[in-house]
């Protein structure tokens, strides 16, 4: 929940429920202002006042986050839950070196320290392909490259032995050859450290490519969860539809397919479907009330009432 | 096909890293540069950062001033122009940047923000310029009510809209759009997209298109140039570039692309970027040029 200017309270994020399994990366796809990014904060409860976790439960390996006090939490930040952020240069600290930003890491979760510690730092700056390891791990942030930057921060990630990595747009701010590169580094780090990762994302093309299941969020709610070559074969919710229709290249000298308007802003959303205004396939009960998750088919959830038969007009319905 | 603008060698070298004993060396981030784009063309121009298509794009506008080379704007010789002439020239060349949040100025609003390219060049009275900006907030889909807001006021998309029209308020025939979605929202981008090819088939506009997403250039350019350190490595029409690359570079780029196809492994091409040597172009087939 966040405190709009008028001093109404909005959710940013509202009943968004995912699970995601050992050794599984799940996908969390949306634009900015769909609460993707809030959902993790939330989950390493670094949701800053006047934003709070309204309710819910986020349960790691059985243990309920939001039951622990901030000593306890700080032990499963990093520890437990890795973090790679968007912006390398923003999340490493500018005045400490490469190196001494990971060994800090190692010595707040007692695991080395020292001599220990430095040597494991350019091990694991090793581990995730920087080149040079041990003359890198004395340098700054600004003194490396963007690529090199995210390497050094997923280093500072896996550095305690996280079971879960939560990658929010790793890769938005890189060049495409570079973003491959980082792309490759984190599936090879996902099979070696056997990590579950959850990757948020705009881009559809990094969901196919890293994506095991994939859960769309729009307005601050999963609109529709699935399998991801099922997401991709059959997407189900009009908002899915109209994004994998946006996207450019498929047919060259044509006009794209746009969906029109905008997304709303936090506390604009009525009461009805939040992809309604958007929506052209919208129809009677949209505008009214929000659809409840259906299954559509074994795994596959989706929040729109074109999925309920009772409800959908003659000849209109999943494409 | 009489070329609308033809750059000829263009080169811009910045002061780079040096200090009171080392010489000082210079960084050449558009290093002999030539193209064409013809009128009513969308000519795209890609590369990664760093690569010099925004340096590239600026200095066809004067808005940096290159070290060396020719920019022919019809028949003018852009480089030799005095300021007053620039002045004038810059009527018919205008730019759309990559973010709408920057580059509106906050404490304007949004009408007089259109306005004020008319306003410098003293074109037509207050009340025919209102009337113009007007119809420019309807050229490019924006409601005419919301002429006294403020650029905060709207959203992402709209704001490229108001970018947009000021860019077009002077009725320019070459536009360079430098990134012009790359800061919107994946489904307002589309938007947008539209609006630029709408209003070149209404308006007869020339584009010169400087972008890093690689799908959207192939979408909507008819001819792509590479650009890779400052330098030209492919120039060909736009399908050639996608279909048939011929530098090792614009395949190691072409194939870094996420493909949209759950489950299938990116096979990439690698690129030796240490043994890449600045050669110039040469035409391997009809139109097509690279630097091999």
């Amino acid at each position: 929940m966040f405190r709009l200017a008028d001093g109404r309270e909005a959710a940013a994020v509202d009943d968004v429920s995912f699970d995601i399994r050992a050794g599984e990366t799940l996908g969390l796809v949306g634009e900015s202002g769909s609460g993707k990014s809030v959902t993790a904060l939330s989950i390493i409860r670094l949701v800053l006042p006047p934003g709070r976790v309204a309710g819910g439960r986020i349960e790691l390996d059985g243990r309920n986050l939001l039951d622990l006090d901030e000593p306890a939490m700080r032990q499963v930040r990093g520890r437990r839950i890795g973090f790679v952020f968007q912006e390398p240069m923003v999340a490493l600290d500018p005045v400490y070196t490469i190196g001494y930003q990971i060994e800090e890491t190692l010595a707040v979760h007692g695991l080395a320290r020292g001599a220990a510690a430095k040597v494991r730092a350019i091990e694991l700056l090793d581990a995730v392909r920087v080149p040079d390891p041990a003359r890198r791990a004395r340098e700054y942030p600004h003194q490396l490259s963007g690529g090199l930057r995210q390497r050094a921060m997923i280093a500072i990630a896996l550095a305690a032995g996280p079971t879960l990595l939560i990658a929010d747009e790793p890769t938005t701010a890189l060049d495409v050859t570079v973003q491959a590169e980082i792309l490759d580094l984190l599936r090879d780090m996902r099979r070696q450290f056997s990590l579950s990762v959850l990757l948020i994302t705009h881009d559809l093309g990094v969901i196919a490519t890293m994506a095991d299941r994939v859960a769309v969020m729009y307005a601050g709610r999963i609109v529709e969860q699935a399998p991801v070559d099922q997401l991709f074969a059959a997407p189900a919710h009009p908002y899915t539809r109209g994004l994998m229709a946006s996207i450019p290249g498929a047919q060259p000298g044509k006009r794209l397919t746009a969906i029109a308007g905008s997304v709303p802003a936090i506390g604009q959303v009525g009461r009805g479907c939040a992809f309604a205004p958007r929506c052209p396939d919208r129809f009677e009960p949209c505008g009214d009330r929000a659809p409840e998750i259906t299954a559509v088919a074994a795994g596959h959830d989706v929040r729109c009432f074109l999925n309920e038969p009772a409800l959908r007009p003659a000849g209109r319905g999943r494409a | 096909m009489t070329p609308l603008l033809d750059v000829r060698h263009l080169v811009k070298e910045f002061p780079g890293r040096g200090g009171w004993f080392r010489k000082r060396e210079v960084v050449r981030a558009v290093d002999d540069v030539s193209f064409s784009i013809g009128a009513g063309e969308t000519f795209g121009l890609v590369g990664e950062s760093g690569s010099g298509k925004t340096t590239t794009g600026r200095c066809v506008l004067r808005l940096i001033e290159p070290t060396s080379g020719e920019v022919v704007f019809k028949d003018l010789d852009v480089l030799a122009l005095g300021a007053r002439e620039m002045r004038q020239t810059r009527r018919h060349l205008q730019i759309v940047f990559q973010d709408p949040y920057s580059s509106l100025n906050p404490r304007m609003r949004a009408g007089d923000i259109v306005r004020e390219p008319l306003a410098i060049h003293r074109i037509g009275t207050r009340d025919e310029q209102a009337a113009r900006v007007r119809r420019l907030f309807e050229l490019v889909g924006l409601d005419p009510t919301d002429l006294s807001k403020y650029p905060h006021e709207f959203s992402g998309g709209q704001r490229q809209r108001i970018g947009i029209a000021r860019a077009l308020a002077l009725e320019p025939s070459l536009v360079i759009c430098d990134e012009p979605v790359s800061a919107l929202d994946v489904s307002v981008q589309a938007q947008v997209v539209n609006l630029l090819l709408d209003l070149q088939q209404r308006l007869g506009l020339t584009y010169l298109f400087i972008a890093h997403d690689l799908r959207l250039v192939r979408q909507i350019c008819d001819r792509v140039a590479v650009m890779y350190r400052g330098r030209l490595v492919e120039v060909a029409a736009a399908e050639r570039v996608f279909t048939a690359p011929v530098h090792a570079y614009t395949k190691a780029l072409l194939s870094a692309i996420p493909h949209l196809k759950p489950g299938q492994k990116l096979e990439r091409i690698p690129f030796d970027a240490a043994g890449f040597q600045a050669l110039p172009l040469r035409e391997v087939d009809a139109g097509h040029w690279a630097a091999v």
